[in-house]
């Protein structure tokens, strides 16, 4: 009787591993259209209503712990803050004027800025869950398909670039993160010399990035912003605008810089504390766009 | 391998159970920062299944929330699924041998899954090719996230014991202590009357 029930045992536990990796094997070689992706949406798809809802139930308690955690965090960023506040002043009346010369010297060039940010419609959407895991990796939003929404449109949100739609349902996205390994934006950093290079997540650390293929001569300094390029060559359009804020280079360390050519960029959003994010959605008139590499 | 006198009643409860744990550790859990991490309270739900129902329900337990996680947040199917089963088997194990009393055990098994959880979580993307091999920032966030784990780890075993108490099946040493609560059957409390108050025949 014993002995049976121990093979009973043995044999349940062997068919659920057994199970858990002929759909790891599965899932990892199949493309996305295949019966399991399929499923796999179809269920995201029935969730959304019921994660929307409880998101919604929710917030209360999220705001209560968000409180405790905000006033601790925020009392310590109040004298750092208001010294950035009047630095950014100065930065604004600069910026202000060289955006008016912008606009008007394009004017007098005739540039194409079909791939401005203006160019996109965006559509406002809130997070209805996030990847638990330390890997950080996705979130899911309200909009979907029904909304205009594409595979491939960039997400913004907190001032600075979020991520890309990876999965896109009738009502439902997936949004994957700047942070994700899979990820890799071409990125200017707003120095003198506006030099450029590719954001990538950094190795270990799900909360940094790094710029990489930078010239060796950069005059890259720590505070900089790093933006998105935004290049645009005949039919092939990167997937992002050009000039959306992604972070700020929180180490340029001249050793790096110099022999690898990359420095450390922290991200400008805090990808853990966002509710709502807008997807830039574009009128598609059959234009291929790519993403570097 | 535990036996439950209502499988059917059990399968329901943990099926209920496990989609209400999916649903608010992704709407709500997930979404409360403590020190860069979050808790995981699927972690200790599967733990604490293993812990009250057995080897075998833990297992299946484990299987289901992690197949629920995955397919809810599009990721790698049977990643999670393979990690939770670990977890409630191992839970389950530790009750059908050691049958641990103690009511600090929760604490510790909930510090040991999530270590086991992150710690394996990172094995197995490493397989799969993912470049965010284990650094130093990482175990510290596994770290932080076992000792919140740890800290809920009781509350949170509490509320499936509550749940599931009606379907369990039944632990001798439950029954003994009600028997004694309900009066008249202890020895003790017997041999304490006085003689002269017994009847005859029960004093002979």
């Amino acid at each position: 009787m014993h002995r049976k029930q121990v093979r009973r045992r043995r044999a349940a536990v062997a068919v659920l591993v057994a199970i858990s990796l002929i759909l790891l094997t599965a899932y990892f070689g199949e493309s996305p259209s295949s019966p399991l992706h399929t499923v796999q949406r179809g269920l995201v798809e029935v969730f959304s209503p019921i994660q929307s809802g409880a998101s919604a139930l929710l917030s209360p308690v999220r705001d209560v712990a968000g409180w405790f955690s905000d006033t601790f965090k925020a009392r310590s960023q109040v004298k750092q803050l208001r010294a950035q506040v009047h630095q950014l002043q100065s930065q604004l009346a600069q910026s202000q004027y060289a955006a008016a010369q912008n606009a008007q010297l394009t004017k007098q060039v005739g540039l194409d800025n079909s791939n401005s940010l203006a160019a996109y419609k965006p559509v406002g959407a809130h997070l209805i869950s996030r990847d638990p895991t330390l890997w950080y990796a996705t979130v899911e939003v309200d909009k979907g398909s029904s909304d205009g929404v594409h595979k491939g449109d960039p997400v913004t949100g907190d001032g600075g670039l979020v991520g890309v739609v990876s999965v896109v349902d009738p009502n439902v996205s997936v949004v994957t993160l700047i942070t994700d390994h899979t990820m890799a934006v071409a990125a200017q950093v707003e120095d003198q010399a506006g030099d450029t290079g590719v954001l990538v997540p950094a190795v270990g650390n799900p909360n940094q990035l790094v710029l990489q293929y930078l010239p060796s001569t950069a005059q890259v300094k720590s505070d900089q912003l790093v933006v998105t390029v935004g290049f645009k060559a005949g039919q092939l359009q990167d997937l992002y605008p050009p000039g959306i804020p992604i972070g700020q280079v929180s180490n340029a360390n001249y050793t790096d810089l110099a022999n690898n050519g990359e420095v450390q960029v922290s991200p400008v959003v805090d990808l853990r504390h966002l509710d709502a994010v807008q997807i830039l959605t574009a009128p598609r008139a059959g234009t291929a766009r790519a993403q570097v590499p | 391998m535990t036996l439950t006198s209502d499988p059917l009643r059990l399968s329901i409860r943990l099926a209920l159970l496990a989609f209400i744990t999916v649903v608010v550790q992704e709407a709500a859990i997930s979404q409360i920062s403590i020190f860069g991490t979050s808790a995981e309270i699927s972690v200790l739900v599967v733990m604490s299944v293993g812990l009250l129902a057995g080897s075998v329900p833990g297992a299946i337990m484990g299987f289901s929330i992690g197949l629920l996680v995955d397919m809810v947040l599009v990721q790698t199917l049977g990643v999670t699924s393979l990690l939770y089963i670990a977890i409630g088997y191992g839970a389950g194990r530790l009750r059908e041998l050691r049958d641990p009393g103690h009511g600090l055990v929760p604490m510790g098994m909930g510090a040991a899954a999530t270590a086991v959880a992150g710690l394996g979580m990172a094995v197995i993307q490493f397989l799969l090719g993912v470049q965010s091999p284990v650094s130093t920032l990482l175990l510290q966030q596994i770290f932080i996230t076992v000792l919140v784990n740890a800290l809920i780890a009781l509350p949170v075993y509490a509320a499936v014991r509550r749940l599931m108490l009606p379907v369990l099946p039944e632990d001798p040493r439950r029954r003994r202590r009600r028997a004694y609560t309900t009066g008249g059957l202890s020895p003790l409390r017997e041999s304490a009357q006085p003689l002269s108050r017994r009847p005859r025949s029960a004093a002979r």
